[in-house]
């Protein structure tokens, strides 16, 4: 119980008390307190257990640096956020925040036993330590591990806010509102442009905030901006990524700050902001010093103990000693003593201290002690004193404090710059990485610029010490409890790469992504190497800039418009009727349509039974279509296709198969010759898209000459597949201006006429094997017509049949699903369709490549049927296939099952397979090795129902 | 996200109406059966692959649908100029 509030100053409003929870305790504080500040002027100083060793953590920082006191907050069902910064979290009445990573509570951690331990967690443990045997990670370490280590949990209710978006465009966006943003905006909004200023913080300011010499400044510039028509201000908004020319994505949070009955409208907005110019003025973030005991809870940064003593009127320390390698420490702790936070002594290592903050610090009476270094801190749940020695190495001498105030120079934060592919130079004055060069018009100003005051100082790693660096118990990263001496034994273990030295101790790589321990880890890493810092590389900031909810990624894409569902217009027939869905592409497809207490086996047997017996109807409407057009139509398809378009006679209809460059099959479907210049093509359900933009691809760079018009009609079509002897007489009472007789209408034949009144193109086609037509209708039409079918077909006892008896039927007939039998390494002979290639064709797409050595060596993987010796066995598609089951394992295997389905026409499972030279091994019986069993299997043609085909000719 | 100027619709768009399409200025053979398998395998899989200047090809998908051709550098994502397919290489 160290830290109290100020008799006076600050920017809270000491009329209005704000009440709230942490760890399930009634706290208090005033408006404009954030979560930190409420608690340290409580006294309370432990806010959590670190990552690795849950050893108790105060706060660090002042602002979303903070890398040790993160609380889950509350809000709740579905609205628990864990990781917040205590520092960043204002405080409302009813506020329920909790610290994380304790086990049963923060002051008695049982887990804390790692932190006694700690030797045999060093760094790469968990790889080092967990390897084998390799079945313990998944169910023994894992489990402990992530027990033991982490950060909050995940909330795991569905989340009930939701959250806006929007775009805007400007002509200077300004990130970061201190003096310096505040300054940039008024400079661009005085030229008439759009200007945006956007600030993380609950009110515009930055470091000004923790200045009263500046307020006055501030209220005169806040009003001078919200004055102004052409300037947008946002507070409480991130700016979490830089992306191409301006684009600046940036995250409003809207009512999180509000008690939960006043917050209404969405939770978050999402901004996407295109600017003209972008000026960022990100400011600086002062830097920890590495000593032994630096992580007690009350060390923390000097700037961060003035904010807290200036902004939010709080003392953090009755008796504080400062640690200093930097002027801003002096200035820190003058400013503090001056504000009746009673600061006792500056050490600093640096023996020559500017005489102007000597004598201030001597007037003040602060005791001096330069040369020194603190060289270890007492005290576990709070600092009780610390040890100083000269140079780290002298006689020690112990100091009574309460706090200690680390000041280790200023890191600017760049983290936008570097988004941009800024590059950053090093700045030996700085001790840091400044920006340099950019290709974006994108600048910086203030701190983050180096254009700031802040005196000068030392950059230094580790602080010298008595122990050795191996001994170290000095932290470097604290929120993944990263050691200077993890740093060295990455380096004595031949790390050199500060990215791999990153990868290996998990330095920076929290969800703080390095804020606080980049510079000092890399300092480290080049004294160790003994290279200058230069020479150790940078590791790469990358959006976001702090962590972000899922939710304002989302925006309003969730749930139903998470992406757009497809509908056919018959689907809501479907519904009606039961029909269990599937969804194919973009596309809801009817799976099958159980009736009574039927099961899918049960409703998938019926169903084939009907159209095997007499006639089934199936919504085909997503199946993809071209119109393509134009009296170079039939040169263009003979071109793409590997089949002969040319000879194709106006109402006919021809199998396609369409190969990339490379010679493999990427899309089929049967298309029709309408007229001499007009083709009706169709392809498979998901590959409508790509296919027509591969063939605009052709036209207009390869074949321009080409008079070729490619129109997408896939939506424009309602398909109805009518399929089964009795298909004729369904359709026949309903069709006008077509002759049916199958002389007249034989087999992969189109006609144009009327059905149900409307205008139809109708295919006699089957994907069945039995005698079956498309009925191709209008879409807005497509309902009625199918509902006619329907009432027809009822009359042969007709069944609506869905996808799985589709892939079924087709199965039992040996045709290929695209995706599904190929898979994008199948050429149409490996297919058996090397009947469907043009033999006689000058060239097509993907012809040249059938020719290519490896196209047309022996022992490819070829499609074939397989006939399990137990016909009740279903084999399970994506299954590995061997020649030999007592081979030891590894196993070679010879090729996998693509299609396998159990086939009531046929009483048993069949199954098609691709197998490494498979026509070769017709007859031969290969092995399916599954947990538990091997399952044998014959090889044959994949054909396993009317090889002759009369079916399709009733 | 990029912004594109289409050389068609001569405006500069948001990335998400484009798809990438391949580097440029690999038109494919008029007779392909006179390539040797070194030359067709060239064609079909062998790509300049830069640190610079980049010829590559766009196509405004979610616009005018139309192809055409882009000098990008593939280091800093700057785009140097885009023009019309068929017009000489930039």
């Amino acid at each position: 119980m160290s830290g109290f509030r100020l008799a006076d100053g600050g920017r809270i409003d000491r009329r209005t008390k704000r009440t709230f929870s942490f760890d399930g305790k009634a706290q208090w504080g005033y408006a404009g307190d954030s979560l930190a500040s409420a608690l340290l002027a409580q006294g309370q100083m432990l806010f959590g257990r670190s990552f690795k060793y849950h050893r108790p953590r105060g706060i660090l920082g002042a602002g979303v640096e903070e890398p040790n006191a993160l609380v889950t907050v509350d809000r709740g069902p579905g609205r628990m956020t864990p990781n917040l910064r205590a520092p960043s979290v204002p405080v409302h009445d009813g506020l329920t925040a909790t610290s994380q990573n304790r086990f049963p509570s923060l002051k008695t951690d049982l887990i804390a036993v790692n932190n006694v331990f700690s030797a045999f967690f060093p760094a790469g443990f968990y790889n080092k330590t967990f390897m084998w045997p390799r079945a313990a990670w998944e169910k023994v370490y894992e489990p402990i591990i992530r027990r033991l280590a982490g950060l909050g949990d995940s909330p795991t209710t569905r989340d009930p806010d939701h959250y806006d978006a929007t775009y805007a465009h400007c002509e200077t966006l300004i990130v970061g509102a201190g003096p310096a943003g505040i300054a940039a905006a008024l400079d661009a909004a005085a030229g008439g442009g759009r200007v945006f200023l956007i600030d993380e913080q609950e009110e515009i300011g930055g470091g000004a905030l923790s200045d009263p010499a500046q307020w006055a400044w501030l209220a005169e510039a806040t009003a001078k901006l919200a004055a102004m028509d052409n300037v947008t201000v946002l507070s409480r908004t991130t700016a979490i990524g830089h992306y191409h020319q301006n684009f600046v994505v940036a995250a409003e949070r809207l009512t999180d700050h509000l008690p939960v009955g006043e917050a209404h409208g969405p939770r978050e907005k999402l901004w996407r902001i295109r600017a003209g110019e972008v000026v960022l003025a990100m400011g600086a973030i002062e830097r920890p010093l590495v000593f032994e005991g630096n992580d007690v809870p009350g060390v923390m940064l000097a700037s961060a103990a003035r904010t807290f003593a200036l902004r939010y009127g709080v003392a953090v320390g009755r008796k504080i000693v400062v640690m200093a390698v930097h002027d801003s420490g002096w200035r820190d702790a003058l400013a503090l003593q001056a504000a009746g936070v009673p600061i006792t002594a500056i050490v600093d290592l640096r023996r020559d201290i500017d005489p102007a903050l000597a004598d201030a610090a001597r007037d003040a009476r602060i005791a001096c002690y330069p040369g020194y270094a603190i060289t270890s801190v007492s005290g576990s749940l709070a600092v009780k004193g610390a040890t100083i020695a000269l140079a780290g190495v002298g006689k020690g001498q112990k100091l009574d404090c309460d706090a200690v105030l680390m000041a280790g120079g200023w890191t600017p934060t760049v983290h936008l710059w570097s988004h941009a592919k800024g590059s950053l130079r090093w700045d030996e004055s700085w001790g840091a990485f400044l920006p340099d060069k950019t290709h974006e018009n994108l600048r910086c100003v203030g701190a983050c610029a180096g254009a700031w005051d802040f005196g000068s100082g030392l950059s230094v790693g580790l602080l010298p010490a008595p122990k050795p660096l191996h001994e170290s118990k000095a932290f470097v990263d604290f929120q993944n409890d990263v050691k200077a001496r993890d740093i060295g034994l990455a380096v004595q273990e031949g790390f050199r790469s500060i990215e791999h030295i990153k990868r290996y101790t998990t330095n920076g790589m929290a969800t703080d992504q390095g804020k606080t321990s980049n510079l000092n880890g890399l300092q480290i890493a080049s004294d160790v190497l003994s290279r200058p810092v230069t020479e150790i590389g940078l590791t790469t900031f990358r959006p976001p800039y702090t962590p972000q909810s899922f939710g304002a990624m989302l925006g309003h894409h969730k749930e139903a418009l998470f992406q757009p569902l497809r509908k056919s217009g018959i689907d809501d027939w479907a519904q009606a009727h039961g029909a269990v869905y599937e969804n194919v592409a973009q596309w809801r497809r009817a799976r099958f349509f159980p009736q009574g207490s039927e099961d899918m086996d049960a409703a998938v047997a019926r169903e084939c039974r009907m159209v095997r017996s007499s006639v089934g109807v199936f919504d085909a409407s997503t199946l993809g279509k071209i119109e393509v057009v134009g009296p170079d139509a039939a040169e263009f398809l003979n071109r793409m296709y590997t089949n002969p378009w040319k000879s194709l006679e106006p109402g006919r209809c021809r199998y396609g198969l369409l190969l990339g460059e490379h010679g493999f099959i990427i899309d089929d479907g049967v298309s029709a010759r309408l007229a001499p210049d007009r083709f009706h093509l169709t392809t498979t359900t998901g590959g409508a898209a790509r296919v027509l933009g591969m063939m605009e691809d052709y036209l207009q760079t390869e074949w321009s000459d080409l008079d070729v018009w490619l129109t997408s009609t896939t939506e424009q079509w309602a398909v109805i597949a009518v399929q089964g002897p009795r298909a004729r007489d369904v359709i026949a009472p309903l069709v006008e201006g077509i002759d049916l007789s199958p002389e007249a209408f034989p087999h992969m034949a189109v006609r144009e006429g009327t059905i149900c009144g409307v205008e139809t193109r109708l295919f006699r086609v089957s994907f069945t094997g039995e005698l079956g037509f498309e009925v191709n209708v209008p879409a807005e039409h497509g309902r009625k017509v199918w509902e006619a079918i329907w009432a027809e077909g009822e009359k042969h006892g007709a069944a609506a049949y869905g996808t799985e008896t589709m892939h079924v039927l087709r199965a039992e007939k040996g045709f290929i699903i695209v995706g599904q039998d190929t898979d994008g390494t199948v050429t149409p002979d490996d297919a058996g369709l090397g009947w469907a290639v043009g033999k006689k064709k000058p060239d097509f797409v993907g012809k040249r490549s059938l020719a290519r050595p490896d196209i047309v060596a022996p022992g490819r993987k070829q499609l074939v049927g397989l006939l399990t010796d137990d016909a009740q066995d279903v084999l399970e598609e994506g299954a590995q296939i061997v020649a030999d089951p007592n081979q030891p394992v590894p196993m070679t295997m010879i090729g996998h099952v693509t299609s396998s389905y159990y086939s009531t026409t046929l009483g048993r499972s069949i199954a098609m397979a691709l197998v490494a030279g498979g026509r070769d091994r017709m007859g031969e019986t290969l092995y399916i090795p599954m947990p538990g069993k091997t399952i044998s299997a014959k090889v044959l043609a994949p054909m396993f129902y009317d090889a002759e085909g009369s079916r399709l000719n009733g | 996200m990029l912004l594109i100027h289409c050389p068609y619709c001569e405006e500069a768009r948001p990335e998400v109406e484009f798809v990438y399409g391949g580097e440029a200025h690999i038109a494919r053979p008029l007779d392909p059966s006179t390539y040797s398998d070194g030359e067709w395998e060239e064609f079909l899989y062998i790509r300049s692959n830069p640190r610079g200047r980049h010829h590559e090809r766009w196509r405004h998908t979610h616009g005018c649908g139309r192809f055409f051709n882009a000098v990008r550098d593939t280091v800093t994502d700057v785009f140097e100029t885009t023009y019309k397919a068929g017009e000489a290489r930039k």
